[in-house]
C-alpha cells in the first residue's frame, strides 16, 4: 500500500510538473521561426508587385513627351509586350512537339539502361547560363542559319513571316526563337518525360493486346494519359521563354518595331531585352518606365505560370 | 513431464466442455500448459521494480469525424503482459497509441474519456504529452533505428534528445545497462559506434527496445513486436518481454493468437460488430480463460480460428 | 505470329489491314530485320555526305536535314511495301522521334563543341588571377568577376538557405491543410519569375531607401536569392518528405518534444538531399546576368565588400565584354568565351558534385 501511494506522489508529480498547456520555449521558437519564413516567402512575391508598382508610379502619371521616345506609357509598352509574345510564341511551337518526341524517346523508345543518362544529358540544356546561349546563337546559329534565311527570303516571301530581305548577320527573331527554344525544351520534356513514363502499365497492355504498333500504343494510351502535363508544362515553358533576358538581349537585332517578319534584320524589341539594354544608362523618367515595362511582363508571366500551376494540381501530376 | 501429463486431461476436458474446435484449442492448450509449467518452476513473479496500472475509463477515439474505438474500459495491471487481440482494423492499435498519446499526432484525431496512469488522467487539460511520452515508451511493428546514429547513439537517443545534459560515463553505463536489459549487449557489445541499420531484423528489434527502456519508462507498449521477425527472432523478443515484465507494465499488440497465449498474463479482445462501425473492448480476462474457456461467444469464435 | 496474320502467311506482303485493321499486325516488328532503321539512317547519312562533298563542302545543319530528309521517306516507303502501312507509320514515327532527340541533343553538343574551342582561346596565364584594371587588348583577367561571382552567390546563399529551408520545414512538418497547399502554390508560382523582374525588385526595394542610381553587390544578392528561394523550398521540401514517417514517430515515443524531433532527426537524415538541393539552386543562378545588370553595375577591379560599391560577376563580365569589347576586339570576344568556358565549368562541377554527394551521403533510407 505505502509503496503505491509514492509511486501515485511520483507520478502526479512528474505530470504535474510538466510545462503542459505552456508549450515549451523551444517548440514555440521554432514553430516561429518556421511560419515566419513562411510568411517571407509570400512577402517576397507580395513585394515583388508592390516594389514595382512604387517605381512604376511615376511613369504611369507622366505625360507623353517626358517619357522616352515621346509616347505614352501604353504606346511605349505595347510594342514590347508583342515583341515578347512573339518570341515566345514561336520558341513554344518549336519546343513543343520537339519535347514531346525527346520525352517519348526517353521513356518508351530508348533502352531503360541509358534512359537515364539521356534524361540527364537534356536536363544539362537547362543548366547552361543563358548568357552563353547568347553567345553561341549570336557566333554560331546566328551565321548558320543565313542559308537558311536566304532560302526562306528567296522562296517562301509570299508568306508574311518570311518576307525579307534576309538579315547577313542571322540575328532575327526566328533565330531567337529557335535559341528560346532549345532553353525551354528541358522543361517541357522533363514534366512530359515524368508522366509518360508513368502511364499505368494496363492502359499500354490493353493497347498492345489489341496488336497495336509501337506508335499506336503511345497514340491510344500515353499521349491522352499525358495530355495535361504536356500543356502544363509547354506553359511552363511559355513562361520561361517570356522572361528570358539574355539570350535575347544578345542575339536578336533590336529596332522596336512591330512585325511578323522573322527574318529581316529589324525586330521588335521583347521587354526583358529593352530593360537589360536600357537600363545601365537609364536615369530618372526613364528608369520609372522600365520599371513599368517589367511590371507588365512580371503580370504576363504570373498569369502564365499560375494556369500552368493549377493544370498541374488540377490533374495531380508531380 | 509428470505434471504435463497430469494436465492434459484437464485441458482435455475443457476442450471437450467448450463447444470450440478441438484441434486448434489444442495447440492454444498445449502452449498454455508450458507457460503455466514454466511458470510454476519459478514460482511467483518476479517483481523487480513496481511499475504503474492503466486504468482506461470510457474512452473513445476519433480519426476526424470516424469513430474508430468505442467505450473501453480496463485495467491494465502492473507488472503484468496484457495483449490486445483481435482481427484487422478493430481498433486495437488505435487503442494501444492512446495509451502514450501517440494517436493524437494524426491530424484531426481526438480522445474522448480518462487514462490514469496510477491514478493521474494523463488527458487531463495541462498535462504535456512530451512526458507522457516519456514515462509511456512504445516499440513499433517495423524495427526503426535512427539511420544517421551509432548503436550507442540509438541507445541513448532517448536521453540526448530529452534535453538532459548526460556525461560520457553516465552515457557508456546506461547504454551498457539497456542493452542488457534487451538481451543485446553481448551480441553488439564490439560493435557500439557502428551504425544501427547494419543489425539483423530481430537484433535492430533488440534495439529499439534497449533504446525504449533507456528513458526507464513505467510502462512498454509494443505493436505487433514481432510481426517483421522470423520466428527464431520472435522467440528471442518473447523471452526477452517476460523478463522485463518484472520491471515495466507490458502491453502488446499482436494479430498472432498464439503469441498471446504464450507471452501474455491478461488478454483482451477487441471486435468490430461490422464494417464501418467502431471497435469495441469484447472480452477482457486472464490469458487461460480467455482461450480455454472466454464468457462470450464472439471471443470463443474468434480464438478458435472461426474468423479474424 | 502466323495466327495473326490470317491464314496465309505468304500474304506478309498483302496490306491485310485494310479488311481487318486490328489484326495482321505485332508489336515485337514486322518482316524487316531490327536492323533496318539503323541502315537507313546509316546509309542516307553515307549518301548525304556525299552530295555535301561533292557540291561544296560539310555543313553540319545541312548535313543532318539532307540524312533525316532521305532516311525518313525511305523508310517509310520501303517499310510500306516490305510490311504492312501501320507498320511504315509505326517506324517513320520512330525514325522521327529519333531525329527530334537528334535535334534537341545537336545544339549541346554544338554548344558545349564551341564554347570549349573558343574559350580556351582566350584563355590567358592571367584570365583567372589579374583583373580588369587598366587591361589592353589581350591582357587583363576575369579574377575580378571570378571573385565577385563568389562573394554576390555566396551572400546569396546565406539569405537563401535559412529562409527557404525552415518554410519547408513549415510547408512538411507544420502546415496543413489550405495554407499548406496555397503556399506551395505560390511557390511554385515563384519559380517562374522572370530573372531581370527580380532584379528590378531587388533595385526598386533598395532605390527607395538609397536613392537611384544605386549599385551594390547586396542588391544583386537580393535579386538571386528572389530567384533561389523557391528552388531550395521545393527541393528540401521533397527530400523531407521522403523522410519516412516511422522515425518520427520512434523519436515522438521517447518522449521528444517536436522541434528536437525535427532539428535531431528529420533534419540530419535529410542533410545529403538537403546539402544537394541548396548546391543545385546555386548552380541555377551563379550564372545568372540579367539581374546583376540592373543591380550591381560593371566595374572592372576586386571589390569584396558587397555593401560598398559595384560589383561584377562572371556572366556580366561575359555580356560586358562582348557588348563594349576593347580596340581589340577579337580579344575581348575571346575573354567573353573564356568566361563563358569558367562559367560552364563551375556550373557541371557543382551539378556533379551534388549528384555525387547525394548518392554517397545520402542516408539509406528504407
Amino acid at each position: 500500500m505505502e509503496a503505491h501511494t509514492e509511486t501515485t506522489t511520483q507520478a502526479g508529480q512528474i505530470l504535474a510538473s510538466a510545462t503542459g498547456g505552456k508549450r515549451r520555449a523551444g517548440d514555440r521558437i521554432f514553430s516561429n521561426a518556421a511560419v515566419i519564413a513562411s510568411v517571407t516567402v509570400l512577402a517576397i512575391l507580395a513585394g515583388v508587385a508592390i516594389f514595382l508598382l512604387i517605381k512604376s508610379a511615376p511613369a504611369v502619371t507622366a505625360s507623353a513627351s517626358d517619357l522616352p521616345d515621346g509616347k505614352t506609357l501604353v504606346d511605349y509598352i505595347a510594342p514590347l509586350a508583342f515583341g515578347t509574345v512573339l518570341a515566345a510564341l514561336i520558341a513554344v511551337i518549336v519546343a513543343v512537339p520537339l519535347a514531346v518526341a525527346v520525352a517519348l524517346f526517353i521513356s518508351h523508345i530508348a533502352p531503360r539502361r541509358i534512359a537515364n543518362t539521356l534524361a540527364y544529358i537534356v536536363d544539362l540544356l537547362a543548366a547552361i547560363p543563358s548568357i552563353i546561349y547568347g553567345l553561341w546563337g549570336i557566333f554560331v546559329l546566328g551565321p548558320a542559319i543565313v542559308p537558311v534565311l536566304d532560302w526562306l527570303a528567296g522562296n517562301l516571301d509570299f508568306i508574311p513571316l518570311f518576307k525579307g530581305p534576309a538579315s547577313v548577320t542571322g540575328r532575327t527573331m526566328l533565330t531567337v526563337g529557335l535559341v528560346l527554344a532549345l532553353m525551354i525544351l528541358p522543361i517541357v520534356s522533363a514534366v512530359a518525360r515524368e508522366v509518360f513514363a508513368q502511364t499505368p502499365r494496363r492502359l499500354e497492355e490493353g493497347a498492345l493486346a489489341l496488336g497495336a504498333t509501337r506508335w499506336e500504343m503511345i497514340r491510344m494510351s500515353v499521349l491522352p494519359f499525358g495530355k495535361s502535363a504536356v500543356i502544363s508544362g509547354s506553359m511552363l515553358g511559355l513562361g520561361r521563354a517570356l522572361g528570358e533576358t539574355m539570350a535575347v538581349t544578345i542575339i536578336l537585332s533590336v529596332s522596336g518595331i512591330v512585325s511578323f517578319n522573322l527574318i529581316s534584320q529589324e525586330n521588335p524589341t521583347p521587354i526583358a531585352a529593352n530593360i537589360a539594354l536600357k537600363f545601365p544608362e537609364s536615369s530618372g523618367l526613364d528608369v520609372n518606365a522600365l520599371i513599368a515595362s517589367g511590371l507588365v511582363l512580371f503580370g504576363i508571366t504570373l498569369v502564365v505560370n499560375m494556369i500552368a500551376r493549377l493544370i498541374i494540381s488540377r490533374s495531380n501530376i508531380q | 513431464m509428470e505434471d504435463e501429463r497430469d494436465e492434459m486431461p484437464e485441458t482435455a476436458d475443457t476442450s471437450t466442455d467448450a463447444t470450440a474446435a478441438e484441434t486448434a484449442n489444442d495447440g492454444l492448450a498445449t502452449d498454455l500448459a508450458r507457460t503455466a509449467e514454466a511458470n510454476k518452476g519459478r514460482g511467483a513473479q518476479k517483481v523487480e521494480r513496481k511499475a504503474k496500472r492503466f486504468e482506461v475509463k470510457d474512452v473513445n477515439l476519433y480519426y476526424g469525424k470516424f469513430h474508430a474505438v468505442e467505450d473501453v474500459s480496463m485495467t491494465i495491471e502492473p507488472n503484468r503482459v496484457t495483449a490486445l487481440i483481435g482481427s484487422s482494423g478493430c481498433g486495437k492499435t488505435t487503442m494501444l497509441r492512446s495509451l502514450n498519446r501517440m494517436h493524437e499526432l494524426t491530424p484531426g484525431a481526438s480522445v474522448k474519456g480518462q487514462v490514469m496512469l496510477d491514478d493521474e488522467d494523463i488527458y487531463r487539460a495541462n498535462v504535456d504529452p512530451v512526458e507522457v511520452r516519456r514515462l509511456v515508451g512504445m516499440v513499433f511493428q517495423q524495427p526503426n533505428p535512427f539511420p544517421t546514429m551509432s548503436v550507442a547513439e540509438n541507445v541513448a537517443a532517448g536521453l540526448t534528445l530529452n534535453q538532459r545534459g548526460i556525461s560520457k560515463s553516465d552515457k557508456a553505463e546506461v547504454v551498457e545497462r539497456s542493452l542488457r536489459g534487451a538481451h543485446l549487449w553481448d551480441e553488439v557489445k564490439d560493435r557500439l559506434d557502428r551504425p544501427g541499420s547494419g543489425l539483423s531484423g530481430g537484433q535492430q528489434q533488440r534495439l529499439c527496445i534497449a533504446r525504449a527502456i533507456a528513458v526507464e519508462p513505467e510502462v512498454l507498449l509494443m505493436d505487433e513486436p514481432c510481426s517483421a521477425l522470423d520466428p527464431i527472432a520472435t522467440l528471442a523478443i518473447e523471452d526477452l518481454i517476460e523478463d522485463l515484465k518484472g520491471r515495466y507494465t507490458i502491453v502488446i499488440v499482436t494479430h498472432n493468437m498464439q503469441q498471446a497465449a504464450r507471452a501474455s498474463d491478461s488478454t483482451a479482445f477487441f471486435n468490430l460488430e461490422a464494417t464501418g462501425k467502431p471497435g469495441r473492448l469484447v472480452e477482457m480476462g486472464p490469458t487461460q480463460e480467455m482461450f480455454t474457456k472466454p464468457g462470450k461467444k464472439e471471443t470463443e469464435d474468434y480464438v478458435s480460428g472461426r474468423f479474424g | 505470329m502466323e495466327a495473326h496474320r490470317g491464314e496465309n502467311p505468304d500474304a506478309a506482303f498483302e496490306p491485310d489491314d485494310q479488311v481487318n485493321p486490328l489484326g495482321g499486325s505485332s508489336v515485337s516488328g514486322g518482316t524487316l530485320p531490327s536492323w533496318f532503321l539503323w541502315a537507313v539512317v546509316g546509309a542516307s547519312a553515307l549518301v548525304a555526305l556525299a552530295i555535301l562533298f561533292a557540291t561544296g563542302g560539310f555543313k553540319i545543319v545541312l548535313f543532318f536535314l539532307l540524312t533525316f530528309g532521305l532516311a525518313l521517306p525511305t523508310t517509310y516507303i520501303w517499310s510500306r511495301f516490305a510490311e504492312t502501312r501501320r507498320q511504315a507509320t509505326d517506324r517513320l514515327v520512330t525514325i522521327s522521334i529519333v531525329a527530334g532527340f537528334g535535334i534537341a541533343v545537336g545544339p549541346l553538343i554544338s554548344l558545349l563543341y564551341e564554347v570549349i574551342k573558343r574559350g580556351t582561346a582566350g584563355l590567358s596565364a592571367g584570365f583567372l588571377t589579374d583583373d580588369a584594371r587598366g587591361a589592353i587588348g589581350a591582357a587583363g583577367g576575369a579574377n575580378h568577376a571570378i571573385i565577385g561571382t563568389l562573394v554576390i552567390t555566396g551572400v546569396a546563399t546565406l539569405i537563401s538557405v535559412p529562409i527557404g529551408i525552415m518554410a519547408a520545414i513549415y510547408l512538411n512538418e507544420y502546415g496543413k491543410g489550405r495554407l499548406r497547399r496555397a503556399l506551395t502554390f505560390f511557390v511554385d508560382v515563384m519559380t517562374g519569375i522572370p530573372s531581370i523582374v527580380a532584379g528590378l525588385f531587388a533595385y526598386a526595394l533598395f532605390a527607395i531607401f538609397l536613392g537611384p542610381g544605386i549599385r551594390l553587390g547586396i542588391i544583386g544578392s537580393v535579386a538571386l536569392s528572389v530567384l533561389m528561394i523557391p528552388i531550395v523550398i521545393r527541393s528540401a521540401e521533397e527530400i523531407l518528405k521522403i523522410v519516412p514517417n516511422h522515425l518520427r514517430e520512434a523519436a515522438y515515443a521517447l518522449g521528444t518534444p517536436k522541434w528536437k524531433v525535427v532539428s535531431k532527426i528529420v533534419l540530419p537524415t535529410a542533410l545529403a538531399g538537403l546539402v544537394t538541393g541548396v548546391m543545385l539552386a546555386i548552380a541555377r543562378v551563379i550564372g545568372e546576368t540579367a539581374p546583376l545588370l540592373v543591380t550591381t553595375g560593371v566595374i572592372d577591379q576586386t571589390n569584396t565588400n558587397p555593401f560598398d560599391g559595384r560589383m561584377q560577376n562572371l556572366a556580366v563580365y561575359a555580356y560586358s565584354e562582348y557588348k563594349d569589347p576593347g580596340v581589340q576586339v577579337q580579344a575581348s570576344y575571346d575573354k567573353a568565351w573564356a568566361a563563358a568556358l569558367t562559367l560552364i565549368v563551375i556550373v557541371m562541377v557543382l551539378s556533379l558534385l551534388a549528384r555525387f554527394i547525394y548518392r554517397r551521403f545520402g542516408t539509406d533510407l528504407r
